[in-house]
Order: C-alpha cells, then sequence, then structure tokens
C-alpha cells in the first residue's frame, strides 16, 4: 500500500459523503492507503485573485502545513495531497502556487501564519485523485474492473474548476480527456456533448436558483442530444446543482428528460464490484440505481 | 505583611504603578488601589471573568490574559476586558438537530473564518479555537464539542476575530448538540439527580442553613480537599 496525504473539504464529509466513501474504497482497491490529517480547516475557496489580498491564502498554506507534517512524521510516502472536490483542488493547488512564485506575498504569508510549528516549504504537490489514476495508468484500472460498464454511455461533465486556468487544472483547458479516459477504462461508452464544460451555475445555486436551473436545462438538452445514460462529475458543487437542483430544472421546463448524475469514483466502485457500501448510491439524486439495474449493470 | 519582591513599573489604563514584581495582574491592580466591580470572579482561573489585553514595553503584541493567573512583568500596559458585547443567538435547544448547517444557521459569520489563528493566539487556556470553529463550520460537532471543552467563556477570542466570530458561543452550542444529541444523557448523572430528589442531600442542607457563622467557617476550613 502507498499512503498518500487526502485532504477531504467540507462537503466531502457532508453532501459528498459518497463521493468520499467510493474514493476511499476504489483507492484501496488500486493499493493506495489515504492519510487524512488529524487537523485541517476550510481549503480557504474561493482564490483570492486580488495580489494584496494575503488573509485569503491562509487557510489553504495552514492546510499545505499539515501535509508537510504528516510527510515529516513518516505517516505518507510523498509530500503530494491528494484532493477530490474540485474547488478544493483549484484554491490550495493556486494558493501553492502563489507562494511559491510570489516572494513578497511568500513572506507575508509566512508572517501571519500564527502558531505553527514548521514553516511550509512549499515542497507540497496537490493533485486531484484523477491525475493520480492517470499516473497509475489506464491499464491498472482496467485490472481492477470486474464488473466493466458495458452498454452505459456516460457524459463526463468537467465544469470550470478542474481544468481552468491554464497550468492549474487536471487536463488540456480546452480538449480535456481525463475523464473519457477513465470511463472507457471501466467499459462504459464516453460521450463527448457540447456542454461539457459549460458553467453549472455555481454559488447561484443559494439564491438565484433559477440561474442554476436555466443552465442545468441546457446542460441536460445537449446530453439527451448526445445520447447520454448518465453524467459524471468530480466535483461537489456541479453534482448538486445538476443532481438534486433537477427539481428546479422541472419546475421551469415541464418536459425535462431527467438524467442520473454520479461522481467518476462511484463508476469506478461498481465497475471494481465493491458493492453499494462503497459506490454509496443511495446519496445521489436522482436515483442512478433503476438505470444501472435497466443496464443489468446492478443487480435487482 | 512583607513582600521582598523585586518592584516592577505596570500601566493600569494608562496610569502608572509600582507594585511587587510577584502578583497576579488581578493583585496588582489591587495594591495599586484598583477595587473590582466587575471582571473578577473564581480568582482560580475557572471563571473567565478577567479576560485582560496586555503590551510589554517595547513590544507591538497585543496579548490576552486572565489577570488572576498571569504575574506582572516590567512595562505591562493593561486594560480589562469585564465586559464583550457579543452577539449571542437564542434557541431551543429541544426545537435543534445535530445536522451539519445547524451551528451554520445560528452563526452564520463562521463562513467568514480565514483560518488566521488569532483565536488560537489570544486564548488563555490554549485551546485550539480555531480548530474548533472550522469544525462548527464543516459541521462536525463532535470535533467542535470536544476542542471546546475546556473553554470558560473569556471572550478573547471574540474581541481579537478578524471575521467578528464569537468563538466562544458557537462551542458552547456545539457542546450542547453533542451532549444532548449525539453523546446521550451519562447515567452517573441520572442516577445523582435521582438521588437529590429523593432527598439524599436535605438533611445535609438543613444542617449548613442552621450553624453559626463560626461553625460554617471552620467547617469550609477543615473540609476535604479533593486536589490535595
Amino acid at each position: 500500500m502507498t499512503r498518500l496525504a487526502y485532504y477531504p473539504g467540507c462537503t466531502l464529509k457532508t453532501n459528498a459523503k459518497n463521493f468520499e466513501d467510493s474514493t476511499i474504497a476504489t483507492a484501496e482497491k488500486l493499493g493506495i492507503e489515504l492519510v487524512e490529517p488529524e487537523r485541517w480547516n476550510c481549503c480557504g475557496t474561493v482564490h483570492s485573485l486580488s495580489t494584496d489580498d494575503v488573509m485569503h491564502h491562509l487557510a489553504p498554506i495552514r492546510n499545505l502545513i499539515r501535509v508537510e507534517e504528516l510527510s515529516n512524521a513518516g505517516a505518507v510516502d510523498s509530500k503530494q495531497v491528494v484532493t477530490l472536490c474540485a474547488m478544493c483542488y483549484n484554491t490550495l493547488k493556486r494558493s501553492n502556487m502563489v507562494f511559491n512564485e510570489d516572494s513578497d506575498r511568500k513572506k507575508k504569508i509566512r508572517d501571519n501564519m500564527y502558531k505553527e510549528d514548521i514553516q511550509y516549504s512549499g515542497n507540497v504537490e496537490v493533485l486531484h485523485y484523477l491525475e493520480v489514476l492517470r499516473e497509475m495508468g489506464w491499464d491498472k484500472v482496467k485490472e481492477a474492473v470486474v464488473n466493466p460498464l458495458n452498454g452505459l454511455k456516460v457524459a463526463p461533465y468537467y465544469g470550470c474548476l478542474l481544468l481552468r486556468p491554464r497550468g492549474i487544472g487536471v487536463d488540456d483547458t480546452d480538449n480535456p480527456t481525463i475523464m473519457e479516459d477513465l470511463v472507457e477504462a471501466l467499459g462504459a461508452e464516453a460521450v463527448h456533448f457540447a456542454y461539457s464544460q459549460k458553467c453549472c451555475g455555481s454559488y447561484n445555486t443559494v439564491h438565484m436558483k433559477e440561474v442554476v436551473a436555466d443552465l442545468a436545462h441546457k446542460i441536460f438538452k445537449q446530453a439527451e442530444e448526445a445520447s447520454a445514460d448518465m453524467l459524471v462529475t468530480a466535483c461537489p458543487l456541479c453534482e448538486y446543482n445538476l443532481g438534486p437542483r433537477q427539481s428546479e430544472v422541472e419546475k421551469r421546463y415541464p418536459v425535462f428528460k431527467s438524467i442520473p448524475v454520479v461522481y467518476f469514483t462511484q463508476l469506478m466502485a461498481l465497475a471494481f464490484g465493491l458493492g453499494e457500501e462503497a459506490a454509496a448510491f443511495a446519496g445521489n439524486k436522482p436515483d442512478p440505481r433503476p438505470l444501472l439495474r435497466d443496464k443489468g449493470l446492478l443487480e435487482e | 505583611m512583607e513582600n521582598n519582591a523585586e518592584i516592577v513599573t505596570i500601566y493600569v489604563m494608562g496610569k502608572k504603578h509600582k507594585v511587587p514584581g510577584d502578583l497576579t495582574i488581578m493583585k496588582a491592580m489591587e495594591y495599586a488601589g484598583h477595587q473590582f466591580t466587575r471582571g473578577a470572579g473564581c480568582r482560580g482561573g475557572y471563571c473567565g471573568a478577567c479576560a485582560t489585553l496586555y503590551r510589554k514595553k517595547g513590544s507591538y503584541k497585543l496579548e490576552g490574559a486572565l489577570a488572576c493567573q498571569k504575574i506582572v512583568e516590567d512595562g505591562m500596559y493593561i486594560a480589562q476586558i469585564p465586559f464583550n458585547p457579543a452577539e449571542k443567538t437564542t434557541y431551543s435547544l429541544d426545537e435543534l438537530r445535530p445536522d451539519a448547517n445547524t451551528i451554520l444557521e445560528y452563526y452564520p459569520e463562521l463562513s467568514r473564518c480565514l483560518a488566521c489563528n488569532t483565536c488560537t493566539k489570544a486564548c488563555p487556556q490554549d485551546i485550539m479555537v480555531m480548530d474548533y470553529v472550522q469544525a462548527s463550520l464543516r459541521g462536525d460537532i463532535e470535533q467542535a464539542a470536544k476542542l471546546s471543552f475546556d473553554c470558560i467563556s473569556c471572550g478573547l477570542c471574540a474581541v481579537r476575530c478578524p471575521a467578528e466570530i464569537v468563538p466562544y458561543n458557537v462551542g458552547q452550542l456545539a457542546r450542547r448538540l453533542y451532549a444532548k444529541y449525539i453523546d446521550g444523557p451519562s447515567q452517573h448523572v441520572l442516577d445523582r439527580v435521582k438521588e437529590v430528589e429523593e432527598g439524599k442531600f436535605d438533611e445535609g442542607i438543613k444542617e449548613l442553613k442552621n450553624m453559626d457563622k463560626a461553625a460554617l467557617q471552620e467547617r469550609y476550613e477543615t473540609r476535604e480537599k479533593i486536589l490535595e
């Protein structure tokens, strides 16, 4: 087992528990033990773009100190940290870059980092779980598949924070293939559709649900035209806006055709044959299980 | 009373005083003639009434302490915070649920936390305040309750927080939710409540009530001291 530091972020412990459960189980299957630091704080979301704003970088860098502490204590095998939430990934990685590339802000961040035993070195590498899988090799993923997802048409939905800005994203900003590669390794058919990188509406979901509903409607319409059975995502906010918020879409568009949305790790758990406890489909809205049963991928 | 301690200079609310250097801030202020009407309680570091801010001469750092615990230092500038005008929401614990967003609903300013750790730096109890604020923010009631357990609500964290969060009220709500809904009632407390209700201590209370002052004082001075 390779021991790898794992930064969960708030949503993974509550609304996106199914994302965390399926990740821990699939990682274990692939020989990776995810080690969560005993202490961690909010990732610092959202990444602050103002150059005089040091305060907003304290939270992300403090989390990287926790990773460095794990590494120094010999509790993990590398100075890498894996994230799941696209927002956490983006915020941690960008602050890490600010710290390493801007010596003035690096000094200020260090000066204001109260009550820490060590100074951050800048040497932690922030990864998304998708990158860990790609690094391992799609063949390795394929080897773990016992229940290939034959006949399932899956449309990867990337959203924004996983790909942008250039230099931060997990893949090519305009033509990503990382989730398509994964989906195909699991035996499913990857479906390309025009809105795979369209905004999900993000935090407008709090006070302008109709904005999210309109965007979601467009995204689903495109996915439907591409004959997708299912959308797969790597971001809890995208999952929320395209999943549970479908009830808002239905209110505004009565003829709307519902399509299930799941995390990529849930499909992995299904293909790896790890059972419902790991795949945790009960946590998804709408429920993807009827579709999976129809396709013969899940027992009645 | 003889005191051979070195005399030091302190400034109470800007006014200069010379006091023996082995006194606590509270005793030194009384030595200097200050009479406490607020900002003093148990004098044993338990009640949190005597929150104090101070700065040492030549230092830019504003530090916090309990006046009854901190020994004066030469050149200390002292200001007491006898009352903290902090927002405290009202709720009925019976109507709450221990859900991930419950604390955030009552203290939404939690989401302003920047993880700067100023609260932890200010805490005279050495509590990891920022960590329990963060646990509350993400709905980890158990961790928030456990990390904040030693809080005495002195208020120094709230005074220093740049996000204007009131950590001690947040921690209190977390502990209440944890105790009521997660940890559940403790059997030994239920047993003791039953004993009280059945009158186990009625005779003893009656006896104390009928004692004169001298007898009561003697009883107090010869009491069983658990910590010794």
